[in-house]
């Protein structure tokens, strides 16, 4: 019998799953690079990872919590529930800025995690009052939007947005090292480990004696603070917080990661997916507006297409490799 | 193991786990009521009775999955309350729990060692340690799978014998295997018993459940029965027949299971003269080479062969749910379309699969929507169900297989794994099939009911229903088959009929089956 040849076209099948959004990106780049001078500069591809950054930090946190089987609705609200937060705060130095906005986002994260882990609420259901609660919080605080909170002018905080090392924006290197540092957490640890086992099966992994609840909490209290970092960053760069932003942000983050390769059932996963799912995101977006002439929304239209694509090969892959 | 110094030795050896008084309740089901459980080091301890005596749920209790209602729990000695799962695991009482408790996305490696992975520098798994320890650890218990497959990829046998793996190397005092043997092959259980004789030696204490009568027998030193959740009997094993140990478990009198023997088959069935369904040249690349077949109205056939041979998938094949590339399948002389579930269904094909747990259980309905699910179209008018004739059908399996509910509106999920299995079997049952394919139908079924199904097995073909068999018990095979075909490495090698239908019979043409080839 040639087992052999079935694990080989099952190997396949997962290489293809696991890494589908990077090839394709591989591929629009050159098709873009080709196609359009302005697209494979420094200039262009620094602004748009810059851009992408944001929406990154959050969809790492959301990579750990799909993984464990979950979903976090509130990342877009959180997001700009510390943006807000961090530009207040920014009044008492830089070192305010970062942690207050972070402290909140945390505690948000621990609550929710702790509705979801110990008293087995639906993941969906606490993450959604999480969405409503930080916007209301939001607009409670700016009183419906009307107030407007600046950084001020001379303030280190604003680096962690604008600044650049290199000529690499600081938003960038901190993808870069949080993906790297996230990349180990899921991969190499303990914890990443549980993820998967829960994602995997929460009553085994239940049984097998792992802290199912511990785990859960903490998955949570770390997407959020992932969603309070983004927040913080992109406060920084905007040099104000923004009450409008972040509305529908979760959708976007779950769809780079599910176009990552992740699958939204939980139980397998990857980070560095997830980050050639952000960018996958963000450079469609970019060709189309290269492109020009183009509705805004026809932006929509295509990354809504790319993500059934993908959805509908996943299946297809993981119903070939069994 | 109960040579004469063991029986000497047992009563004086240390009990380390001890249960008093035990009772649990669910909603008003008393599943315990009032249990005492005394184990020593050292033995391995038979946990036996009917599907839903209780018996899953006092392991439950034991290992902190349930908080006991009432009654009390000693551990080497000391009064415990295990408060989760971890906190039993770390006293060192580990378990294989009855569902497969492992984790199917993940690696076989990941899953022996989930929890305790080995780590180098940083706190960082060390994988290609847990591989190396992993392999050490299969070979030396003799279990052949290689530690980088996904779990979900390897048959349930496999699969029940990583997660013995996972127990028997956590180092414990005491471990619970809560039927591990339900989906293992002979030759597993072999794997399995040299285990636990070196679990044995090492005075480690074994609690082991089984419906497979003469397993207890070979393995174990001591033995307690329940019956709807109370204790009827503890004791030494060498005190107790097969029998008598039969007849503590229903509650029935001696005299009357000693005149049911061991299977409830009858004869020969008369059969019809032109075949039913007729399978030929059925080839699936690295699955399944060639195989033919074909059943009359009114025969058993039996499936035989060996671990791997394609058995489940031939009949997988048959139903649609395996793809072909190659084959012809006939029903009364018309062809269904290969790979097609719904034209298989249409022509009056049904499996009840081996895996019955994981394909087609739906937990969160009541015993009666599993049961009727699929009989569905045959039950209603214009598409209005008759409830009427619901009812009727429900009420007739769950008498006729015995199935035990609180009533036909209780979730199938708090069932007793047997009786979820009996809730599966009667679903394809109710569908009223002309050709039935059962792949091992009374795995995890207490010997009551494995009776009642194996007679039920028999009316259908009396009825005219064509029937192929799979059972990995081979006394099961044989007397319920009327003819065999015995397959090896996915191919049809023999048929064996009238006297060749015998234990003799399939182990030579295994034996034999392709050396001429
Ligand atoms: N979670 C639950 N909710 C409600 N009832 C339950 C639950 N778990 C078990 N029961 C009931 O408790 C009784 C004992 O079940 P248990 O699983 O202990 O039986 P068992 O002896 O292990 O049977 P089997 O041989 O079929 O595995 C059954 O009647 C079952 O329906
Ligand atoms: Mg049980």
């Amino acid at each position: 019998m040639s087992t052999s040849q079935q694990t080989r076209s099952g190997a396949l099948a997962g290489l293809v799953q696991r890494h589908g959004a990077l090839g394709v990106l591989v591929l629009l780049l050159v098709v873009g690079g080709l196609a359009f001078d302005t697209f494979l500069t420094a200039y262009n591809l620094g602004n748009l990872a810059v851009q992408a950054s944001f929406l990154a930090v959050i969809a790492l946190g959301m990579t750990m919590v799909i993984v464990s089987g979950g979903i976090d609705l509130s990342v877009g609200s959180v997001y700009a529930l510390s943006g807000v937060l961090a530009a207040y705060s920014a009044r008492w130095g830089p070192i305010a800025a970062l942690l207050v906005p972070l402290a909140v986002a945390a505690a948000i994260g621990l609550v929710q995690g702790l509705l979801v882990g110990r008293a087995k609420l639906a993941p969906f259901i606490v993450t959604l009052g999480g969405l409503l609660f930080a916007r209301g919080l939001l607009q409670f605080l700016t009183a419906e939007g009307s107030e407007t909170y600046l950084v001020p002018r001379e303030s280190a905080f604003l680096q962690l947005g604008q600044g650049s090392v290199l000529g690499v924006g600081v938003p960038v290197l901190i993808v870069v090292l949080l993906y790297a540092v996230g990349g180990i957490v899921l991969q190499r640890t303990r914890f990443g480990m549980r993820l998967f086992a829960i994602g995997g099966g929460e009553d085994a992994a239940n049984l097998m004696g792992l802290p199912v609840t511990s785990t859960k909490v903490g998955v949570y209290v770390l997407s959020a603070t992932l969603a309070g970092l983004a927040g913080t960053m992109n406060a920084a760069q905007l040099g104000s917080g923004v009450t409008v932003i972040g509305v529908g942000l979760e959708l976007n983050a779950i769809a780079a990661v599910v176009i990552g390769g992740t699958l939204l059932a939980g139980g397998m996963g990857s980070v560095s997916g997830t980050l050639a799912g952000v960018a996958l995101l963000f450079v469609i977006q970019d060709l189309i507006n290269q492109v020009g002439g183009f509705n805004s929304n026809l932006q929509a239209v295509v990354s809504g297409a790319v993500l059934i694509t993908v959805v509908v090969l996943q299946t297809l892959l993981s119903r070939a490799r069994r | 193991m109960s040579s004469s110094e063991d029986m000497s030795e047992e009563p004086t050896a240390q009990v380390v786990l001890e249960a008093s008084g035990i009772r649990k309740s669910f909603a008003g089901v008393h599943a315990l009521r009032g249990v005492d459980f005394r184990l020593r080091a050292g033995e391995v301890h038979a946990l036996v009775g009917e599907n839903g005596a209780g018996k899953s749920t006092l392991i439950k209790v034991l290992t902190g999955v349930y908080q006991p209602d009432d009654g009390e729990l000693h551990y080497l000695g000391a009064p415990v309350s295990f408060a989760r799962p971890a906190a039993a695991q770390e006293a060192g009482i580990s378990t294989v729990y009855q569902e497969v408790n492992l984790v199917p996305s993940m690696t076989v490696a990941h899953n022996l060692y989930l929890g305790r992975e080995p780590r180098s520098g940083f706190g960082l798994v060390d994988f290609r340690g847990m591989r190396r320890d992993a392999e050490n650890l299969l070979e030396d218990l003799g279990i052949d799978v290689d530690p980088r497959r996904q779990l979900g990829s390897l048959g349930l046998g496999v699969q029940q014998m990583v997660a013995v793996a996972r127990a028997v190397s956590a180092d414990a005092r005491v471990v619970i295997m809560d039927e591990p043997t339900s989906s293992l092959e002979p030759r597993e259980v072999e794997t399995l018993f040299e285990l636990i004789r070196r679990l044995h030696e090492r005075d480690v204490a074994v609690v082991y459940v089984s419906h497979r009568m003469e397993e207890l027998f070979q393995i174990c030193d001591a033995v307690t029965v329940l019956r709807d959740g109370r204790l009827v009997h503890s004791g030494p094993m060498y005190e107790m027949t097969r029998l008598e140990l039969v007849s503590t478990m229903l509650g029935r009198p001696l005299s009357e299971v000693r005149r049911e023997g061991t299977t409830a088959f009858g004869g020969d069935h008369e059969t019809g003269s032109t075949a039913l369904l007729r399978a030929t040249g059925m080839s699936r690349r690295g699955v399944l080479g060639a195989v033919d077949l074909s059943v009359k109205p009114g025969e058993v056939l039996g499936l035989g062969g060996l671990l791997g041979s394609g058995r489940s998938e031939t009949v997988k094949a048959l139903v649609g749910l395996q793809s072909l590339d190659a084959g012809v399948i006939e029903v009364d002389g018309r062809t269904v379309r290969r790979g097609s579930a719904a034209s298989a269904i249409r022509a009056g094909i049904v499996l009840v699969p081996e895996d019955r747990k994981a394909e087609g259980i739906i937990p969160h309905l009541s015993v009666r929507e599993n049961i009727v699910l699929a009989a569905l179209p045959r039950l209603s008018k214009a598409g209005i169900v008759s409830r009427a004739r619901q009812d009727k059908v429900v009420a007739t399996f769950m008498e006729r297989l015995r199935i035990k509910a609180s009533s036909p509106e209780q979730k199938v999920n708090e069932l007793s794994g047997g009786n979820q299995q009996k809730v599966m079997l009667a679903r394809w049952l109710a569908m009223s099939p002309k050709v039935l394919l059962l792949d091992e139908p009374t795995r995890g079924i207490d010997v009551g009911a494995k009776a009642e199904v194996q007679s039920l097995v028999d009316d259908l073909a009396e009825q005219g229903l064509g029937i192929i068999l799979v059972s990995s018990d081979l006394e099961e095979l044989v007397e319920g088959a009327d003819r065999i075909v015995v397959l090896k490495d996915g191919s049809s090698v023999a048929v064996l009929t009238d006297s060749e239908v015998s234990v003799d019979g399939v182990m030579s043409a295994i034996a034999e089956g392709g050396a001429d080839e």
